[in-house]
């Protein structure tokens, strides 16, 4: 079996929504190059909908699956909508994600959050503050302790 | 399909699949056994055992068959440990750049009290024969150094390291399973007590290689159960890939100068065109390389991404990045180059074959190019990188 979905395959091969929104109502990145993921979404919003969503991703297969999902998902809804995306909600509109690629959905979902929360701050909307993603938080913490329950790594494709 | 990925496997030569048939429904019989159909049988292993004897310049009682590259790092570094810790020797010398059957034996050795060195291989991915000198202790019991390195195909000062070793009185393994079939090895020359080889690696079966051991080293077996191998790898013998392994090695050995020649030729063309990408670095010594190894990291893209395109457009390759090792660190060896992961992130390994051609190389370079230029214009990391907002690192 192939290691994505042909759902996975259609949106990393065919991105929806790539690129970037010059006057952008609300930006958000997250992820980091030394962990091999970067997100970046950018959302133009009128009369509380999103008109329109683009993005830009440094990272793998499914990390750039995941955020071409997460914006064709929410474009044309209205922001509170969009706020309830969760990552699973993407992974599963993918067909799935191998386990090891989940955090790819959960960046995903914490890009828009924070592009979300980026209009609402620039724009002087009151929000939950708990709604969205702590600042220190990091997708991949959870991942590294998680591999050191192993042992040892899996180092299975550079084989030879 | 252009298939760049010979650093991971090989396809058999035809000579090596016709080698194998015979031993699968005709000459079947067990070696062990006394009968003469057996003993026929036997005759065919000990004539592959001396034909790959001479190919490394050793006598053919000193090699034991084993699964594969893997199976023999694992006994030689098992077993120089065990005999060392006898007269209490428990120091072991090694390089940061390892393959995991090396590196992750160790890691287990450590946790049974034994301590590691692993020496610095610099940007070049090349260790100096003098390190080696400077870290052996009165307590080390093991040298272990690979050969050629299988994601950068630097090569090692092997003969010096091992004139070190042998004036020392230090056991010396080398991991020469990307080596063997494509450089000349000698085991007398380079001083070597023990080697470890693999098939797949010279177009010849999965599932066989072979360690070498000097006469006199002192080795132990991993598996135990039988007489086969001199009781030091009991199991019957695998006859069909133990003859298709001697036929790809005898092929890899009469073919050697004319097949690397052809391989220098058709790697410098791929690494001069790979070269001509903005922000691109070759990884490893340019010259002490294996003669069909090219590695390569782009700035500004991830390594998976980049070889699933290319999959798409027909090259399959390899990466060092963390999303295809299945870990979330990228590759071991580029992080000891000195690669910062950012960049360490963005690598690309094609390893070529006598079978590929220029017209492939060209198609790869322009496929590589393509899909660069694809995946920067989607990333943006790139974008900051060309807006100033981040510094170029190559």
């Amino acid at each position: 079996m192939a290691l994505y979905s042909e759902k996975v395959m259609d949106h990393f091969r065919n991105p929806r929504n790539i690129g970037v929104i010059e006057d952008a109502d609300g930006v958000g990145e997250v992820g980091n190059a030394k962990c091999g993921d970067i997100m970046r979404i950018y959302l133009k919003i009128e009369d509380d909908i999103i008109k329109d969503v683009k993005f830009e991703t440094f990272g793998c297969g499914s990390a750039i699956a995941s955020s071409s999902m997460a914006t064709e998902l929410i474009k044309g809804k209205p922001v509170a909508e969009a706020l309830e995306l969760t990552n699973k909600a993407v992974a599963e509109a993918l067909d799935g994600l191998p386990a090891h690629k989940m955090h790819c959905s959960v960046l995903a979902e914490e890009a828009l959050k924070k592009a979300l929360q980026d209009y609402y701050d620039k724009n002087g909307i009151a929000y939950d503050a708990s709604q969205f993603p702590d600042e220190d938080h990091d997708p991949h913490e959870h991942e590294h302790e998680h591999e050191h329950d192993h042992d040892h790594d899996h180092g299975a494709c550079c084989c030879g | 399909m252009i298939y760049l990925d010979n650093a991971a496997t090989t396809r058999m030569t035809q000579t090596a699949i016709q080698a194998m048939l015979p031993y699968f429904d005709q000459q079947y019989g067990n070696p062990s056994s006394l009968y003469a159909f057996g003993q026929q049988a036997n005759e065919a292993l000990t004539d592959a055992r001396e034909r790959i004897a001479r190919h490394l310049n050793c006598q053919a009682r000193e090699l034991i068959f084993t699964s594969g590259g893997s199976e023999a790092d694992n006994q030689a570094i098992r077993s120089a440990a065990a005999f060392g810790a006898r007269k209490g020797k428990r120091h072991i010398i090694s390089t940061a750049f390892e393959h995991h059957a090396v590196l992750h034996t160790l890691a287990r050795l450590e946790k049974e009290g034994f301590e590691v060195t692993l020496l610095d291989v610099h940007e070049d991915g090349l260790i100096q024969p003098q390190q080696v000198a400077q870290a052996i202790r009165p307590d080390t019991c093991l040298v272990t150094v690979m050969y050629a390195n299988n994601e950068i195909g630097t090569i090692q000062p092997i003969g010096e390291i091992g004139k070190i070793c042998r004036e020392k009185g230090v056991p010396f393994h080398t991991d020469a399973v990307q080596a063997v079939g494509h450089l000349n090895v000698d085991v007398q020359a380079d001083c070597i007590d023990m080697l470890s080889l693999s098939a797949h690696k010279f177009h010849g079966p999965k599932g066989i290689g072979a360690l070498y051991v000097r006469r006199g080293v002192p080795i132990a077996p991993l598996i135990e159960g039988g007489a086969q191998e001199r009781g030091l790898r009991a199991g019957t013998e695998n006859l069909p890939a133990i003859m298709g392994m001697a036929a790809a090695l005898d092929e890899a050995y009469q073919n050697l100068q004319s097949n690397t020649q052809k391989l220098i030729t058709l790697r410098d063309r791929l690494i001069d065109g790979l070269a001509r990408i903005p922000h691109s670095i070759l990884n490893g010594d340019a010259q002490k390389r294996l003669p069909g190894n090219v590695s390569f990291c782009f700035e500004g893209i991830e390594g998976e991404a980049l070889l699933l395109l290319l999959d798409d457009k027909g090259v399959c390759a390899s990466s060092g990045s963390a999303c295809t090792s299945g870990s979330l660190d990228p590759s071991h060896v580029l992080l000891a180059i000195g690669r910062p992961h950012e960049i360490a992130h963005g690598s690309l390994r094609l390893t070529l074959s006598h079978e590929n051609t220029q017209q492939e190389v060209d198609q790869t370079i322009a496929a590589v190019a393509e899909v660069v230029d694809y995946l920067r214009g989607i990333s943006p990391v790139w974008r900051d990188l060309e807006l100033g907002k981040l510094k170029f690192v190559i």
